[in-house]
């Protein structure tokens, strides 16, 4: 993709925006599903962790995914880069949608998925390589060569994570001397550095302290402006803080899915009332 | 349920004073114990350095470590080093040049791509290949792997450089294999997992990420392994020879400084003699090269390690 592309798109995902800012709730809302699941089943071994999932997430909106530990929430967003199948055990049944493709479709492979799909961790994860090598990792491996592009590439991903003017005069120092939440802005650069669709985010700032967190927040709601964005959180303040939408999983179900301020302020379901009202979980 | 003890008076009881002599003493024995390993080396060093010293009084230390021909039993009996040298050093090359590429993608499969059940199938195979005596290496060696090298390769002799080289390999593989597998599967599974997430295939990560992140582990368990080489014994004294000759030549017969030290001690040299005293300055120089070894692996355990 060359640079001018690039910026088109950007302004055609702008204007989405633009045109959908008035379209509040999930019904009527014209935009796009970057991700929709469909009767989506999991097993660990003989473990449902996930029954009949149903779920539409928005291009260009933060979804935020809470609910108590165990709940399947994590597993839920590593099945969309099909990331749980790293687990020797993991079976799955039903669809889920990525942009009018089938995920597990045999076309369709888990490397070219995930270079749509970017994902960060819930600890940060850089390689024990320098801060340039990291971010430029991605582009590299996918045949990036070009010391002048990768130089762009590094730089525009910085600044995108905001964390260029605080990196930019160590960009050849290893990634491991920063501190926890500077990695995990690294991280995000380095999963913007191959230009994903969707960013999914396992409990991003869990590792992390209070100001990092605020760091890492204030970015997300930047990089929905190109980006969309699923996040698995089980801090309810920060799904309520950032996120558009918000769904409520409870032991491999999804109890509620709705708009976030919904969710949280008049939610259809007694169990999602009390979670979010720290009843339990 | 009544009680009749109390737990309290029988541990006064059994509290001699005895015991308490003995916690004393542990810690003195313990210590007299661990300073037999480093009095033994001390020891074994004092004696190659004074043993050497008596050889270099008669033969110049010059002419050992710059000659190229090690001629001891002839009437102008010539003490260059350099044969003996180039005799291990062709054995150590061909073994490293066979062990690595080997050991290392044998730590590749374990670690990344074999199932928990086949590796714990394979390692202990591993081991078990690890713990063979080197004598019987030396037996495969000559009547196993010579015959065949000679039988595809005209020139090769019957003692030659090649096949101890091969065998010394095949020795060598399970310390490589299984330290470098070591040091690949500690590489955290966040890590693969990051570069996974980036749409980067397996073969990828391991080579971009794995590697590297392991190559302080890699690079020591190759050094180590060489180092295991240059001291190995049995396998060239049985199949590489007893004709010391400073060349390149891997099909004809040579000697190492090992399989030198071999023969004269089995031999029936006299006390006191130039060959005798011979014999420390070889053992000296050995030592040398394994001792270089070990600290080439320290240093890069050091240099080379990334922190995660």
């Amino acid at each position: 993709m060359t640079p001018d592309t690039k910026i088109e798109t950007k302004n055609i995902k702008k204007q989405n925006i633009v045109s959908s800012t008035d379209a509040g709730t999930l019904s009527n809302d014209n935009r796009k599903n970057v991700f929709s699941s469909k009767n989506f089943n999991l097993w660990y071994g003989d473990n449902h962790a996930l029954q009949d999932i149903n779920l539409d997430f928005k291009e260009n909106d933060i979804s935020a995914i809470i609910g108590p530990s165990g709940c399947g929430k994590s597993t839920f967003v590593k099945s969309l880069n099909r990331m749980v199948e790293l687990v020797p055990i993991v079976r799955t049944e039903g669809q889920i949608i990525y942009k009018d493709r089938d995920i597990f479709e045999k076309s369709f492979t888990k490397e070219e998925l995930r270079t749509k799909v970017g994902m960060v961790f819930q600890k940060p994860n850089p390689f024990p390589k320098s801060i340039y090598d990291n971010v430029a990792y991605g582009p590299r491996v996918h045949g990036i060569k070009k010391k002048k592009i990768l130089d762009e590439v590094v730089e525009s991903s910085l600044r995108d994570a905001a964390i260029w003017d605080e990196l930019k005069d160590r960009l050849h120092e290893n990634a491991y001397g920063l501190s926890g939440g500077q990695q995990q802005r690294v991280c995000i650069a380095r999963a913007l550095a191959i230009e994903p669709d969707v960013i999914l985010m396992d409990e991003p700032t869990s590792a992390l302290d209070p100001i990092s967190t605020i760091k890492v927040e204030d970015l997300m709601k930047e990089l929905k402006k190109n980006y969309s964005i699923i996040v698995v959180t089980h801090n309810m303040q920060q799904a309520a803080r950032v996120s558009d939408t918000t769904a409520f999983f409870y032991e491999g179900y999804v109890v509620e899915h709705d708009d976030t301020n919904v969710i949280f302020e008049n939610p259809n379901d007694k169990r999602t009332e009390d979670y979010v009202s720290g009843r339990f979980g | 349920m009544t009680k009749n003890y109390n737990v309290q008076e029988m541990i006064d009881k059994n509290k001699s004073n005895s015991s308490n002599t003995i916690e004393k003493l542990i810690p003195t024995i313990l210590f007299l114990i661990t300073s037999i390993s480093i009095l033994a080396t001390i020891a074994i060093l004092y004696i190659l350095a004074s043993e050497s010293i008596e050889f270099f009084r008669r033969i110049p230390f010059i002419d050992f470590i710059t000659g190229t021909d090690w001629r001891p039993y002839s009437g102008d009996a010539q003490y260059g080093i350099w044969a003996l040298i180039s005799g291990t050093f062709r054995i150590v090359i061909i073994a490293a040049i066979f062990a690595m590429p080997i050991g290392l993608g044998a730590a590749i499969y374990l670690s990344e791509y074999s199932s928990d059940t086949i590796r714990r199938i394979i390692k202990p195979i591993l081991e078990v290949l690890a713990g063979v005596p080197t004598v019987v290496y030396g037996y495969f060696a000559i009547n196993f792997v010579t015959p065949i090298l000679r039988s595809i390769w005209s020139e090769v002799d019957l003692f030659n450089a090649i096949s101890p080289g091969i065998v010394v390999g095949i020795m060598i593989i399970p310390m490589i294999a299984s330290l470098s597998e070591d040091a690949m599967s500690s590489v955290p599974r966040a890590m693969r997992e990051g570069s996974y997430g980036m749409g980067a295939t397996k073969i990828e990560t391991t080579f971009k990420v794995v590697i590297p992140a392991a190559i302080s582990g890699i690079m020591a368990s190759f050094v180590l392994a060489i180092s295991r080489a240059i001291g190995e014994t049995m396998i060239v004294s049985i199949a590489a020879g007893s004709n010391p000759n400073f060349s390149l030549d891997i099909t004809s017969t040579l000697q190492t400084m090992t399989a030198f030290i071999v023969q004269i001690t089995s031999g029936d040299t006299a006390f006191g003699t130039d060959i005798y005293y011979s014999l420390y300055a070889v053992g000296l120089t050995l030592f040398f090269f394994t001792f270089l070894m070990n600290m080439i692996s320290i240093w890069i355990s050091k240099r080379f390690r990334e922190e995660y």
